[in-house]
């Protein structure tokens, strides 16, 4: 057992690499989805029944899709329609599409339950459309959404580990391709697990320390 | 007096005529008409229900009336091209930004100090510059007593002193025309006079006021009308000598029995 684990430390660079993939797919695609879900929040809100209707059925089909369909479709099927990504590209495109649906519901949930009060005085302020949006109703969603937030963060950094089947050179793609190399399964997908672990453990600081802020204003 | 002060006096500030206004079947204004002159302090007394409270939404068109018409300084609110047009969020901010609102219940914003929910208006919506708003925030926090809480957040604050920073973010947008809704009924009644302190000094100094309240003792000493409200009518006004010495109605007389005694 011994041997196996200095096996894996002898290949601790290609862990590594996997584990900077992994980051950089799930802030960068966690970003991108919180920018557009906040965006696509808008016409969940909107007095307009079209828009609602339409943002509402994105939101849903989303949410009834496995990821690794999407994946798929994403990876196999765009090409088909002229849309051709590398591996990296087309793993971001999938958890941004994807996840875009669920960070717009979550921001529209807590939008829905905001103080009306603040909102109506701001308009008797003279804020209005994206001004009233931008400064008045999402910071104070988002002061409240850490938490939530903070979940679906979780949840896209294990998401990331399904893009190993597009060969996007992931965490779950570097262990898979160590074990297979030397035949020590066990050492290392607990060691991929334990850095899972860890990466979990960093988000979880980070929304106790985006609770902390929030706690001020409460 | 001078023939100019004379001019200047008679300039209406606001001018609402004929508004009603109903909820489901429910009559709420029944035809309301009322002038508030520049630097004057109107109250609008009355039992709860009749009427006030929608009546000052519908100045700031937070409410549209279904008929009748509000003007601003001479300039109708809410509607354009001789009212058949109802106005643009764009064109209803730019009258907005000419009135200062103080709510029942603060209504500040959670997520900015103190100094922030003073300057956001007028720094993003008036699009004054920043340097020069943040003087004046100062400055108004030094009148209503709040100096030391400029960097608070709004929850760390008591009700009077929420209520005080309400006052100093509406006068932040420089208004024409302030308006009060019920300001202190949602305060603690030791909290209730640091509030009426900073109202009456406002009034003094010559700012147009609009005033909802159930503050009777407010009303009579500063006020230069008051009008009593009942079922979305008006059904007296005067000026407090006479209302509150010797009302004209039988509703006022019974009003005050029931809000001067208790």
């Amino acid at each position: 057992m011994m041997r196996d684990f200095s096996l894996i430390w002898q290949s601790a660079d290609r862990l590594l690499d996997g584990l900077i993939n992994t980051v950089l797919l799930s802030l960068v695609g966690a970003a991108l989805a919180l920018a557009l879900g906040a965006l696509l929040a808008i016409p969940l809100m909107a007095s307009n029944p079209v828009l609602r209707l339409v943002s509402r059925g994105f939101v849903d089909l989303m949410r009834c899709v496995p990821f690794l369909m999407l994946t798929y479709l994403v990876y196999y099927g765009l090409p088909r329609l002229g849309l051709r990504f590398d591996n990296w590209t087309a793993g971001l495109v999938a958890i941004v599409v994807y996840n875009t649906a669920y960070m717009a519901e979550i921001i529209r949930g807590i939008w829905s339950r905001l103080e009306r009060e603040t909102i109506e005085a701001a308009v008797a302020f003279g804020f209005h459309g994206w001004r009233l949006v931008s400064r008045i109703i999402l910071p104070q969603v988002m002061l409240a959404a850490g938490p939530m937030i903070g979940n679906q963060l979780i949840q896209i950094i294990k998401d990331t580990a399904f893009l190993t089947i597009i060969a996007v050179p992931e965490l779950t793609h570097a262990a898979n391709s160590i074990q297979a190399q030397y035949f020590i399964p066990f050492a290392t997908f607990i060691t991929a697990v334990l850095m899972y672990w860890a990466l979990c453990m960093v988000v979880e600081v980070g929304v106790y320390a985006v609770e902390r802020i929030a706690e001020r204003r409460r | 007096m001078t023939d100019t002060a004379v001019k200047a006096n008679d300039i209406s500030v606001l001018e609402i005529s004929g508004i009603t206004k109903t909820f489901d079947d429910k009559v709420v204004l029944d035809g309301v008409s009322l002038t508030v002159a520049r630097g004057q302090t109107v109250c609008l007394l009355g039992p709860s229900g009749s009427g006030k409270s929608t009546l000052l939404r519908c100045v700031n068109w937070l409410e549209r009336p279904d008929q009748g018409t509000v003007l601003l300084c001479g300039e109708r609110i809410g509607m354009r091209k001789g009212g058949v047009v109802p106005m643009g969020n764009a064109e209803l901010a730019r009258l907005r930004m000419r009135m200062g609102t103080v709510f029942q219940h603060f209504n500040l914003w959670p997520h900015l100090t103190v100094l922030q929910n003073i300057i956001e208006a007028p720094v993003h919506v008036q699009k004054r510059r920043r340097d020069e708003v943040i003087a004046e925030a100062e400055a108004l926090l030094e009148n209503v007593g709040l100096a030391d809480k400029r960097d608070a957040f709004p929850s760390r604050l008591s009700g009077g002193q929420k209520q005080r920073v309400g006052i100093a973010r509406a006068l932040a947008m420089k208004p024409e025309l302030l308006l009060f809704d019920e300001p202190t009924s949602a305060l603690d009644p030791e909290l209730v006079g640091e509030v009426i302190a900073v109202m009456k000094s406002l009034s003094q100094a010559g700012s147009t006021m609009l005033v909802v309240t159930h503050e009777m003792g407010f009303a009579r000493e500063t006020a230069d009308k008051v009008v009593l409200m009942d079922g979305g009518r008006i059904v007296e006004q005067g000026d407090p000598e006479q209302f509150f010495g010797n009302p004209r109605t039988e509703r006022a007389r019974q009003f005050l029995q029931r809000y001067v005694s208790a």
